[in-house]
């Protein structure tokens, strides 16, 4: 178990930069999720990590040791791939103990920790099978098996759910923070899903263009965003960005645009300037309309019934909307309805620079 | 219903196939039937005659085979078959797995620039590396030698042999590599332990390809051994009995089966692997 630092990490494939001037600190034992959009740069970080991607600049330490010039084999990692990259001539027994059996540990001990990892994960009856014998979750469970038999100091897992199908997801889901909360190694975890950053994660990094720009609590992000981006791809469905110009009247300030015009309350009033984002997140549409005040004045385009909420698509002023409503809620589509809009959880973002201001 | 339908609607590909099949395989019936007879028969009446009294036993004999084998020394011209295309084909077959292998999935300089060089080689003639070759040969007292038939096979047979083997080495998934990467294993190692056995279909086929061509070859044959009788294979010895006894027919069709025999064994126990390796560049599971 180690904590791995990197600093001012960049890697250029020729005239593209994949990640730029990375620092992080990976805690020990935590669960770390590199999250964000294809193309941000974080399977290339977490293949950096692992050796498979030499780093053009910066250096990586896995606990006090500096890594950069360390092969795989010798990091005392363990990978987990999005394809499960299972030997298929070898039965899952043999996949199990093909790491151990290279680095020559006594044929007991491979037995006893091939077994212990079969146990774990539920595959214990499958060990005489080839990987084209198991299903998509099985071969899944190997692949993890094979990364649990080294015992090693971090967990590396590059995508693993995205084959699955989505019931088989949310399973595994589960299965892995067991596993985590069981083992407690470092681990760092790669996915473009949200939710699986937000429901697995101690910490979660919100990566794009190759930059970490946000990395803190899952909670803290989703209700701090630190700017439109990370905002808009933390919370599913994504948050309502909404143009707006605020307006200061004596001793309040406004938000104005087309379709509403929210009091902004006093202890959260801060300089602003002239154009803004209003960001409000779908689930914060659902209260009570307590004042007509504010509330965003919405012209229904769609209606979507979950079951356990009330999707509402509609058009703001100009701006298409979501809102999530309590399910029971009867709306019709080409009506208008008046939305209650939460005041403390409304964000604001600066129009150039897309960065928080509230 | 609807299979049976298909069925019928299928009947005039299904009696092209036959018809073409039947003209294919007619003639050899008849070499097969020819070789079981004796020269009387054979001059005397058609091989289609027998077919009234196909099963009674007195108009066959195994003497053509017999004379053949033993009288014509074909027996040791198989022998000397077997000698020149196992371990020409194994040979062969080993060297292009390693190489398929480096050009596949090791980084060195010049890779690329070298690889196409080994394919390009493909495109010379075989007919025109006699000459250069054959003085050296005898400088080096490998001509009429075993060893020296392995060496010219082996390297007729690398550039194509290479090029079907790095085909399929190098649709192997990447992840593969990385995996075997982490979990320890050595350029070798991966080689070994993990590339080789996946690319068993591949490597089958391509020995399968290797071994008929060799077996079937005559011109090298002739070249490199020099018609000495001792190490002739049954191609050189057949092609001289065609020459010195041209009207046996007898001796003609028996020589003609005891050639076939292990190539149809060959093909047909390891044709799964045959059609297998061929799709096995395209088709990745």
């Amino acid at each position: 178990m180690a904590e791995v630092t990197l600093t001012d990490i960049t890697k250029r494939f020729g005239d593209l930069t994949a990640v730029k001037d990375l620092t992080m600190c990976i805690e020990d034992g935590k669960f770390t999720v590199l999250v964000g959009p294809s193309g941000c740069g974080k399977t290339t970080t977490l293949r950096m990590i692992a050796g498979l991607e030499e780093v053009t600049q910066g250096e990586i330490r896995i606990g006090d040791r500096v890594v950069n010039r360390v092969p795989p084999k010798d990091r005392d990692i363990a990978m987990v791939f999005q394809n499960y990259a299972l030997y298929p001539h070898m039965d899952v027994y043999n996949n199990l103990a093909f790491g151990l059996k290279l680095r020559k540990a006594p044929k007991s001990e491979i037995k006893d920790r091939v077994q212990e990892a079969a146990d774990l994960l539920g595959i214990k009856d499958k060990l005489k099978s080839k990987p084209r014998e198991l299903s998509g979750g099985q071969r899944q469970r190997v692949a993890v098996g094979r990364a649990i038999v080294r015992k090693p100091k971090v967990f590396l897992f590059d995508e693993p759910l995205s084959n699955l199908d989505a019931k088989l997801r949310v399973q595994m889901r589960t299965e892995l923070e067991q596993l985590h909360h069981k083992l407690k190694t470092t681990t760092i975890y790669v996915t473009h899903d949200q939710v699986e950053a937000m429901t697995l994660g101690d910490r979660i990094a919100v990566m794009k263009d190759g930059v970490v720009n946000q990395y803190e609590a899952p909670q803290e992000t989703y209700d701090h965003p630190v700017n439109q981006f990370v905002a808009g791809f933390i919370g599913s469905p994504a948050m309502n960005f909404l143009p707006a110009r605020v307006v200061r009247t004596s001793g309040a300030t406004k938000v104005t645009a087309d379709g509403f015009d929210l009091t902004i309350p006093a202890a959260r009033a801060g300089e602003f300037p002239e154009q803004v984002i209003v960001g409000i997140r779908p689930e914060d549409l659902d209260g009570p309309v307590s004042d007509e005040q504010n509330v965003l004045i919405v012209h229904v385009t769609v209606t979507e019934q979950l079951g356990h909420a009330l999707l509402v698509h509609g058009d703001c002023g100009g701006q298409q909307i979501v809102a999530s409503l309590d399910p029971h809620r009867s709306v019709t589509i080409d009506s208008v309805v008046h939305l209650s809009v939460n005041l403390e959880t409304l964000h604001l973002f600066d129009f150039e620079s897309e960065e928080t201001l509230m | 219903m609807m299979e049976s339908r298909r069925f019928i609607s299928r009947t005039p590909l299904h009696f092209t196939i036959l018809v073409f099949a039947a003209i294919w395989l007619i003639p050899t019936l008849g070499l097969l039937i020819t070789s079981f007879r004796d020269p009387a028969n054979i001059a005397g009446t058609g091989w289609w005659t027998v077919f009234p009294k196909l099963f009674s036993g007195g108009q066959y004999s195994l003497e053509n085979y017999i004379g053949v084998l033993r009288g014509e020394g074909l027996a040791r011209s198989l022998l000397n078959s077997l000698t020149i295309s196992v371990p020409a084909t194994a040979i062969s077959t080993f060297i292009a797995s390693f190489a398929a292998f480096g050009f596949a999935w090791m980084h060195f300089g010049g890779r690329k620039i070298l690889f196409m060089l080994v394919v390009g080689l493909m495109v010379i003639p075989l007919q025109m590396t006699f000459i250069p070759i054959l003085p050296i040969y005898s400088k080096l007292k490998l001509a009429g030698t075993f060893p020296g038939i392995w060496l010219a096979h082996t390297a007729y047979g690398l550039p194509l042999t290479t090029y079907l083997v790095h085909n399929f080495m190098a649709g192997i998934p990447k992840d593969l590599f990385d995996s075997a990467s982490i979990d320890g294993a050595s350029p070798f190692m991966t080689f070994w332990r993990i590339v080789i056995p996946i690319s068993v279909p591949a490597l089958a086929s391509v020995f399968i390809f290797q071994f008929l061509w060799i077996w079937n070859d005559l011109l090298v044959a002739l070249v490199y051994l020099s018609a000495k009788p001792n190490v002739a294979p049954l191609t050189v010895s057949i092609a001289n009995l065609v020459t010195n006894r041209g009207q046996d027919w007898e001796l003609l069709t028996a020589a003609a089966f005891v050639s076939m025999v292990l190539p149809l064994v060959v093909f047909f126990s390891l044709q799964r692997f045959f059609v297998r390796g061929i799709l096995a560049g395209s088709v990745k599971g």
